[in-house]
């Protein structure tokens, strides 16, 4: 009677190891490799901190799903960091070594306009699809189809921004920007553009070049003497707090309106809760938002990061992995060319920040938020505005 | 017989070393992002070439190097890219094309070189680093606001002309060129103002005169490599050439050594490939510029003088032996009229 127990477990052993090779074999395909490129090193390493989190978290989900299922193919997907320090030529070595080493199926990064710059040409001759995750400038996605973004455009925000204001009463603005970086001129070509449009009146034009620029007062004392009804300053991270700062010390009460590089906590702990309250900026998304995919987007990250609170670079750089994902998904061909094909007709995907299509251009059409600083330095959801 | 081995035989050796590279890549063992690192290695090496010849062999102390290499890159895209329209251009032209922007390139860096150099080389030490440091601000801030060129948004379309065989060739170039500059009388001038310029000055050697000359000499080199650096990039913008490229620069030209220029070549070339070499250590990807920083502190606790500060490949030296050979004193008589010379 024992006899026939262990013949039949091991039967049923048998039959279960085989049964589990057999859907192993015919499911699972090969390996996918996504390049995630980023400036962990370098002036804008803070950046690169969000961004690997960020994407980190899309991993997390993709293995505990085993991959990504294409046509009822399991496709695992690994992902490979990179540094671009911030740097052009840096990044088209990067870009270089994960379509020629790597040989990767998509590249989710950089961040910044002026690399991807640099770096598209190489995407596109070589055919592999590239997501920058907060470049914002319209020439990006101009060097190829094969070149996407996560983000909105430039003349976006500074629509926004320029309707928010006109909103809101200010009839005069002035505006401090680097003229140095695309991303700040970007900003506020479109701001003046939409501002005027609606009829008010830009009263102070004030312009500094540079990354490493440190004392605006110059700038700021004609801004000062101009007395406009609101500030727009699109600058860099690290350049706001200080002119946060130095724009009170000069007498500057009147809000200040940003891009989405205020966005993250840093800005507000920097500058201080008493000179940057009441002052707003465009964001992509908010934490605050009540919208289910946001809110479990928003407690995973602070699940697995220490309760840190996820910023734009953080949601635009799962997002744009989160859309190659949805693109391998719906390949007709697992390849570079197929992942570029589903890419351009992704509709209606529901993400963190809000439903994303990509629109004509490469360019996703999304929503955007305004936040605004209270008395504490905290940035607090105020409203959403469409395109 | 000696001598023409000495001198074919490092020849031989870079075509054979260009056929290697080329064979590996065509077995793809080495990929084209392999190539583009060693072609970013070339362009530093020419650099460091260039920065060697005012720091290390006139003993100036230049830190606005890379002023020099944006105006060669804007100068040679501007003729490829602006005036004879970049991928416009005929086939069978594109290599004059290009050849006439790098020479232009090495032109304007050249000419701006003369014109700063006259009234700053009066200078010395501290003062000359400031003004030089200032010079290279000065260029990128200028670059920044002139809108035909892409002011702050940089010049996109630039034709892709450099290759792999054209970074080679101009490091062959520049490292005949430095050798013989430096073994010349003009070069040894330099080397005497380097060792000891009250000196020099009282053995009747024109010090301004020769500092200016080696100056505009490695201006004009690093005009050409900065054309080399944009017609691999393709897209060159004034804060690619900021202050921390000069430092870099500077790092490669201590880290080899001063006054070497088989210094310069380790030290471009090393110092390039380590931080791409450190992507190979997947998952160190966030200490890779830490790695990079301790690797430079060891070398130079090590070899306080550089890799090889002082020393040189014996094809890069002069023959001492011949040179003395040839010279009037290893002859029994002398004419008076020959030392007046």
């Amino acid at each position: 009677m024992k006899k026939i127990y262990v013949v039949l477990s091991v039967l049923v052993l048998l039959t279960m190891l085989v049964s589990v090779a057999a859907v192993s074999a015919a499911e699972t395909g090969e390996t996918l490799k996504i390049g995630v490129v980023s400036p962990i090193s370098g002036s804008a390493a803070l950046a690169g901190k969000y961004i690997v989190n960020g994407v980190k978290l899309l991993e997390n989900e993709l293995n505990a799903a085993g991959g990504v299922m294409n046509n009822g193919v399991l496709y695992p997907i690994e992902f490979v960091y990179e540094d671009n320090e911030a740097k052009e030529d840096i990044t088209t070595n990067v870009y270089q070594k994960l379509i020629y080493q790597d040989e990767v199926i998509g590249i989710v990064g950089p961040d910044m306009s002026k690399c991807i710059l640099a770096a598209g040409t190489i995407a596109q001759s070589a055919g592999c699809p590239a997501i920058g995750t907060f470049t914002t400038n319209v020439a990006v996605t101009q060097v190829g189809d094969y070149l996407f973004r996560a983000c909105f455009i430039d003349p976006f925000q500074g629509q926004v921004a320029a309707t928010y204001a006109w909103g809101e009463g200010y009839k005069t603005a002035a505006v401090l920007y680097n003229n140095a970086d695309a991303y700040s001129k970007g900003l506020y070509e479109a701001f003046v553009q939409s501002y005027e449009a609606l009829g008010g009146k830009i009263v102070e034009t004030q312009a500094y070049s540079g990354a490493d620029v440190k004392d605006y007062n110059v700038q700021l004392t004609k801004i000062a003497a101009a007395k406009p009804e609101c500030v727009f300053m699109p600058n860099l991270l690290n350049e706001v707090p200080l002119q946060v700062q130095q724009a009170r010390a000069n007498g500057i009460t009147v809000p200040l309106i940003g891009g989405d590089s205020w966005d993250t906590p840093e800005v507000a702990q920097v500058a201080g809760a008493e000179n940057i309250k009441g002052s707003v900026y465009i964001s992509a998304f908010s934490p605050d938002n009540p919208d289910p995919i946001a809110q479990k987007f928003v407690n995973d990250f602070k699940t697995a990061y220490n309760g840190d609170v996820p910023n734009s670079n953080a949601v635009l750089a799962y997002e744009a992995g989160a859309m190659l994902v949805e693109a391998i998904k719906n390949a007709k061909t697992v390849d570079r060319a197929g992942v570029r094909d589903a890419l351009a007709q992704i509709e209606g995907l529901a993400l963190p920040s809000g439903v994303v299509t990509v629109g004509e251009d490469r360019n996703p059409i999304k929503g955007a938020a305004i936040l605004q600083y209270n008395d504490q330095g905290v940035a607090t959801f105020l409203k959403n505005v469409n395109p | 017989m000696k001598s023409i081995i000495r001198k074919i035989l490092p020849l031989i050796g870079v075509v054979a070393l260009y056929y290697l590279i080329m064979y590996l890549k065509s077995i793809k063992v080495m990929n084209p992002y392999h190539i583009q690192v060693l072609m970013f290695a070339g362009v530093n090496i020419i650099m460091t070439i260039s920065l060697n010849i005012v720091n290390g062999f006139t003993g100036q102390f230049c830190i606005g190097h890379a002023g020099f290499m944006s105006l060669g890159a804007y100068g040679a895209s501007i003729v490829t890219t602006l005036i004879f329209g970049g991928f416009s251009v005929a086939p069978n032209l594109r290599i004059p094309v290009f050849l006439l922007g790098l020479l232009a390139g090495g032109l304007v860096a050249g000419a701006v070189g003369l014109l700063i150099g006259i009234p700053t080389l009066k200078l010395k030490g501290d003062y000359l680093a400031i003004v030089t440091l200032a010079f290279g601000e000065i260029v990128r801030a200028t670059l920044r606001l002139i809108e035909p060129i892409g002011a702050a948004r940089g010049m996109i379309g630039i034709p892709p002309y450099t290759n792999f065989a054209w970074v080679l060739f101009f490091v062959v170039l520049t490292l005949i060129v430095a050798r013989n500059f430096i073994y010349s009388k003009h070069g040894r001038a330099c080397i005497a103002i380097r060792d000891n310029e009250i000196a020099a000055d009282a053995m009747g050697i024109n010090t301004t005169k020769y500092k200016i000359i080696s100056f505009v000499f490695a201006a004009f080199i690093a005009g050409v490599a900065g054309g080399l650096y944009a017609h691999v990039m393709s897209f060159i913008q004034p804060d690619t050439f900021s202050f921390v490229k000069s430092s870099d620069l500077l790092v490669y030209l201590y880290a080899g050594g001063t006054g070497s220029l088989t210094g310069s070549v380790l030290g471009g070339l090393l110092l390039t490939v380590l931080p791409e070499a450190l992507r190979a250590f997947g998952n160190l990807v966030n200490w890779r510029i830490v790695i990079y920083a301790v690797t430079l502190v060891i070398i130079m606790l090590y070899r306080p003088l550089g890799l090889c500060g002082g020393k040189e490949l014996p094809f890069l030296k002069i023959n001492r032996k011949s040179l003395y050979e040839k010279s009037i004193f290893s002859r029994k008589t002398i004419h008076p009229s020959e030392i007046s010379n």
